[in-house]
């Protein structure tokens, strides 16, 4: 068989001293790692994605999986991934795909921003002892209409609290949803509307949206279906002009723009879409934020922030720049197995999370893996809450687009006059 | 440059007096009061601001200006000169004090928007906005020039110094008044400056304050929103001009603007009947940004009343005591008794719940 010239990115390894051949690893692996050799396992470490399922689940701890350590020649420009993508191409011809958001070291504006704590002058308050709230009034179940209208109808509309109008993601800016048929089974091809194993390929823009007006008639379509009951957002890819779209969302009527930044997470996308596309939430709600009080209509809308939040602190910098609430996708698929391998797009997923063999599927307990995403968002509330403590503060709403509560360390003048905020030290 | 300021920074005492019946009673009160928390200051700002001081000139608005030197008093003149009838103008009478060596120049003026306007964005506006107007451009606008008091038959009298010093150069004693509000100041990281004092006032809104609004960032932020211009940099502006958007701007009475601004807990306003629970969500929500977190005591004076009130969880103190048809108020119910050693009842109020005082009539 072809052997390709795109080495390994990692090496399986079983030592076969502790491994007692329970075949464990076999039944786990989603992408056929292991077989059986009659003696022992054997390994195509071809395949593996350094997901960990068999680390998990091998009895023993026979199994560990390292970084390849064989390299093209080092090079600061020509880096291992630019030659092993143009490899994978010249060996397929084809778009190279990646799934979560982008893991290149693009600066993590999060990291430099500290939170104020208070001392002497106005106290702090004990969040154990004193009332602290969180309440946020925006929807909590929302549906989606994307560019493809898979599955959009009247009753699907009311199901939820609001209605989401998807024009873009942060992980793939202007380019449509992309669901392969590996991944339409019977149960999905219902809720969609279209054959099974027929790829639900969603058009770049919604067909019925080529401006802003177009987007009015929408906005106000959706509500007229659902009676004015249920606010309508609209989420946007964070991209240059961002601030400028928002507005103009904002004054097409969204009661909601959600704002997805460039490393936000994705089932699947080109990589080099993912990795190039797009700017940093951070920025995108600094300046969406800003524009809509210059504006005079910030009032008029909530903001919800996403892409890239990984802690309760990155939701706490990203109110205090200006969010109402924050979404989470990536963390939330980490309470329930995933490792941000990235490798969503091939069905394979052997937490049983982002696949529809129904052998991986079953994996996921909905059960138990529900309790688990309720136990993060409560330790994050109970973390939210020593944080606007510390800040002096008893609701989430003084926190809100309150920058005077964040400073910057080692960012340079123009991106805090961006985002608005004040170096350290002053 | 609207995020990056040095934000001022202030501990305090304060005191208030209305008499419900109108009377008019001389400022040696309020001095008296004062005096007796003078460990709640340090000598970097007090003041005074007192109602019913100007029955002669009562439909005028009275300017109080302060001017670091000539250049700022002639701009600021020339733009009052150029949209207001000047009905008086004088130096602000002012005493030697021996622990007060400089000061700045201090104008009075007593003015009437002509209804002529010179310039055609200000043409529309009622007389009231005018004034926010003026006040917004010379103190953002006019180097030197600081209008630190611009409401009706109403004065503010303020600078750096203890509060009986400030009472002396003032000769606050010779003011008769029938709401009276005091403060003394204890700043923590700014030299002190004479517009820095409280109270602070806008038309015949004044407030003297006690703590430091911990949502002072969103608050400001929403302030700019609606075109205000925050110059001083000091929470206790933020105050002022809350009140000023929500009562005047937005209709609310006294009560429903200080419920926004210290808004109940959800966990209360969960157990009220459906209408009220409606009702206060709503405030909570279209009001959010507006919510004053982080302690504070505040008194707000205006034309028709006094209102005392605190943070959501009473971080700063405030004592009510009422005697006749008299209403004092105090960070300290000592400083109260100092003027009114038997008052018929003395009580701290609860957290939140705003102590409003109308006159009768």
């Amino acid at each position: 068989m072809f052997k390709s010239l795109a080495p390994p990115e990692f090496l399986a390894k079983i030592d076969q001293i502790k491994c007692i051949k329970c075949k464990r690893c076999i039944q786990n692996c989603g992408w056929s790692v292991y077989s059986w050799g009659g003696d022992k396992v054997l390994i195509d470490t071809y395949k593996c994605v350094n997901c960990l399922r068999c680390y998990h689940y091998c009895p023993e701890e026979a199994i560990t999986i390292e970084d390849n350590p064989v390299r093209f020649r080092s090079n600061a420009n020509w880096g291992f991934y630019n030659i092993r993508n143009i490899k994978r191409q010249a060996e397929t011809g084809g778009i190279p795909l990646t799934g979560m958001g982008s893991d290149m070291p693009y600066p993590v504006i999060f990291d430099n921003l500290l939170l104020d704590a208070c001392q002497v002058t106005n106290p702090s308050i004990d969040p154990l002892r004193e009332p602290m709230e969180l309440r946020t009034y925006l929807g909590n179940v929302i549906v989606q209409v994307a560019s493809g209208r898979f599955g959009v109808n009247a009753d699907y509309l009311n199901a939820g609290v609001a209605v989401e109008i998807k024009i873009g993601q942060g992980a793939k800016p202007g380019i449509g949803g992309h669901l392969p048929g590996e991944k339409i089974p019977l149960d999905i091809a219902k809720t969609r509307m279209i054959p099974v194993g027929t790829d639900a390929l969603s058009p770049a823009p919604q067909h019925d949206i080529y401006s802003i007006e177009d987007l009015r008639q929408l906005i106000f379509a959706i509500k007229e279906a659902t009676n004015y009951t249920k606010p309508v957002s609209v989420k946007i890819a964070a991209v240059h002009n961002v601030a400028a779209i928002a507005s103009g969302i904002v004054r097409a009527g969204a009661d909601i723009v959600y704002i997805d930044g460039f490393r936000g997470g994705t089932g699947a996308a080109p990589v080099i879409i993912r990795d190039h596309l797009g700017i940093p939430i951070e920025h995108a709600l600094a300046a969406v934020d800003e524009r809509l009080r210059q504006e005079g209509i910030r009032n008029e809308a909530s903001i919800i922030a996403a892409g890239g939040i990984r802690s309760s602190a990155d939701a706490a910098k990203a109110i205090a720049l200006g969010a109402d609430a924050i979404a989470i996708g990536t963390a939330a698929l980490i309470t329930m197995g995933c490792t941000v391998c990235g490798k969503c797009y091939t069905g394979n997923c052997s937490w049983g999370i982002t696949t529809q063999r129904p052998e991986l599927t079953v994996r996921l307990d909905p059960e138990v893996y529900a309790e688990r995403l309720i136990n993060m968002i409560h330790a994050w509330s109970h973390e939210l809450k020593e944080i606007l403590g510390a800040l002096g503060v008893n609701a989430i709403e003084s926190l809100r687009g309150s920058r005077e509560r964040l400073r910057g360390v080692g960012l340079d003048n123009q991106t805090l006059d961006i985002l608005g905020v004040k170096p350290t030290g002053r | 440059m609207s995020h990056d300021f040095q934000k001022d920074i202030s501990g305090c005492g304060l005191a208030g007096i209305i008499n419900k019946d109108g009377k008019r009673v001389s400022g040696s009160f309020m001095i008296k009061c004062m005096c007796l928390m003078n460990d709640r200051g340090n000598g970097l700002g007090a003041g005074f601001a007192a109602y019913g001081i100007y029955p002669e000139y009562k439909d005028l608005y009275a300017f109080h200006v302060m001017y670091d030197e000539l250049g700022a008093q002639r701009d600021a003149e020339e733009y009052i000169k150029k949209n207001y009838h000047i009905e008086k103008k004088e130096p602000i009478p002012t005493a030697p004090v021996a622990g007060i060596t400089i000061s700045p120049m201090l104008w009075r003026y007593f003015v009437r928007p002509l209804s002529e306007r010179s310039e055609r964005e200000t043409a529309g506006l009622q007389d009231d906005d005018f004034v926010v107007r003026t006040v917004m451009k010379i103190n953002s606008e006019v180097d030197g020039a600081y209008v630190f008091s611009s409401g009706k038959n109403m004065g503010v009298f303020k600078g750096v110094g203890m509060p009986g010093e400030i009472a002396r150069f003032f000769r606050i004693e010779e003011y008769e008044g029938y709401i009276w509000t005091g403060h003394t100041r204890f700043p923590t990281n700014t030299p002190g400056w004479w517009g820095g004092a409280h109270p602070f006032t806008l038309l015949d809104w004044s407030i003297v304050h006690n703590g430091e609004i911990s949502s002072y960032g969103i608050n400001k932020r929403y302030l700019e929103m609606y075109g205000y211009k925050l110059t001083l940099l000091t929470d206790t502006e933020v105050v002022a001009y809350l009140f000023d958007l929500l009562v005047r701007k937005h209709g609310l009475d006294v009560l429903t603007a200080c419920t926004a601004l210290a808004a109940p807990f959800w966990k209360r306003i969960d157990e009220m009947d459906e209408n009220a629970k409606n009702t206060m969500a709503a405030l909570r929500m279209v009001y959010g940004s507006a919510l004053m977190n982080g302690p504070f005591s505040i008194l707000f004076g205006h034309s028709r009343g006094l209102v005392g009130f605190n943070d959501r969880i009473k971080l700063r103190p405030l004592v009510a005591a009422t005697k006749g048809k008299s209403v004092y108020m105090a960070s300290e119910e000592s400083a109260i008794r100092e003027i009114c050693p038997n008052p018929e009842k003395v009580w701290a109020p609860k957290a939140g719940e705003p102590v409003i005082v109308e006159l009768e009539s």
